[in-house]
């Protein structure tokens, strides 16, 4: 993974236009955020595989950088990408790693099932 | 002291939840030449260290993952792991009887004399918790007398106000290599760890001394 770029990862969200996606998108905090501090407050989300399909698509901010989808009867977004890739299976892996490099949230987009 | 056994069976949900309090006792077991099984339940697929800067993506992670599994079974000298396709952070989720199923199996098939897991309620991670219950769950559908020995990892911050001291503690110096090797075998989620405890380790840091030399487990308490 490297360093968003705003631009290519506009591009890459376009592709996957009007079509029928497969999305991962995960928050996490570690399951051991309040074993470690008791007043920390742990909330997170994860969805693996859900078959969606969108008509615009839009990556916003200026670092760490928002990801919205807009779908015929909903919207998905997420917040805090700093990282990404485009695998050799063409998915679109976005992340979001802390300031100590833990990862924070995951975002991706696939044209196939996630394994 | 370490009790001569028959063969040991350990049950953890992630690569690498045997490395920092158990890789010692496997180490020592195997080195007596008494069998060690250990059944991982999933390979850590929702792990938060990709590296920094990240070398690893969220879906190359467990690819990873399982080769650091093999390499930390190897370095402890583990002939037999055992990899049970589940997925990270969804134990807790999965039908507790099955996976107790899953956990029978393994004992009908293997006859330990001796089983290692986490202790329900005081283990913090939901899938340590759901790993420790199921392997209770199967224990516990064998007759009390003739039932192996359990043994469970704790580290909740209320384990020893509410469990006592660990009763059972083994002196794994004679391990101490393989069990450094297991942990530096998951280089992707130990290495701040290791390089931290390796610097301790070379200062005569006595608390870094004492973990490298005893490991503590508490013997399940039965209610029947
Ligand atoms: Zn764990």
């Amino acid at each position: 993974m490297q360093a968003i770029e705003k631009s290519e990862v506009q591009k890459l969200i376009d592709q996957f236009l009007n079509e029928d996606v497969y999305i991962h998108i995960e928050t996490t905090n570690g399951a051991y955020a309040t074993h470690n501090d008791p007043s920390f407050f742990n909330a997170s989300a994860f969805i693996r595989n859900a078959r969606i399909r969108y008509e615009r698509g839009n990556i916003t901010g200026d670092g760490p950088f928002r990801v919205g989808l807009k779908m015929e009867l909903g919207w998905i977004y997420g917040e805090g990408l700093t990282h990404y890739e485009l695998d050799e299976q063409g998915r679109l892996l976005m992340a979001g790693l802390d300031h100590t490099g833990k990862l924070a949230i995951a975002f991706e987009i696939s044209r196939t099932p996630f394994e | 002291m370490i009790e001569n056994e028959r063969h040991v069976l350990v049950v953890f949900p992630h690569p690498d939840d045997e490395a920092f309090g158990v890789s010692g006792t496997i180490a020592s077991f195997v080195k007596q030449g008494t069998p060690v099984t250990y059944a991982c339940l999933t390979l850590g697929e929702m792990g938060r260290n990709l590296g920094n800067p990240p070398f690893a993506t969220r879906e190359s992670l467990p690819k990873i993952r399982k080769t650091e599994l093999q390499n930390s079974a190897k370095a402890m000298g583990v002939k037999d792991l055992r990899m049970l396709g589940l997925r990270d952070k969804t134990v807790e989720f999965e039908d507790e009887e099955k996976l107790a199923d899953l956990i029978s199996e393994m004992i009908d098939e293997l006859n330990p004399s001796l089983i290692i897991t986490f202790y329900p309620g005081y283990s913090v991670h939901p899938d340590h918790e759901a790993t420790g219950r199921a392997v209770v769950r199967a224990v516990s559908r064998i007759a009390k007398e003739e039932r192996p020995k359990l043994y469970c990892v704790a580290f909740s911050n209320n384990c020893e106000e509410e469990l006592g001291k660990p009763d059972i503690i083994h002196d794994v110096s004679q391990a101490a290599k393989e069990k450094l090797g297991a942990i530096q075998a998951h280089k992707t989620q130990t290495a701040f760890f290791y390089d931290n405890m390796a610097k301790r380790l070379e200062a005569k840091d006595p608390d870094a001394l004492k973990w490298l030399q005893y490991e503590r487990f508490w013997t399940y308490k039965w209610n029947d």
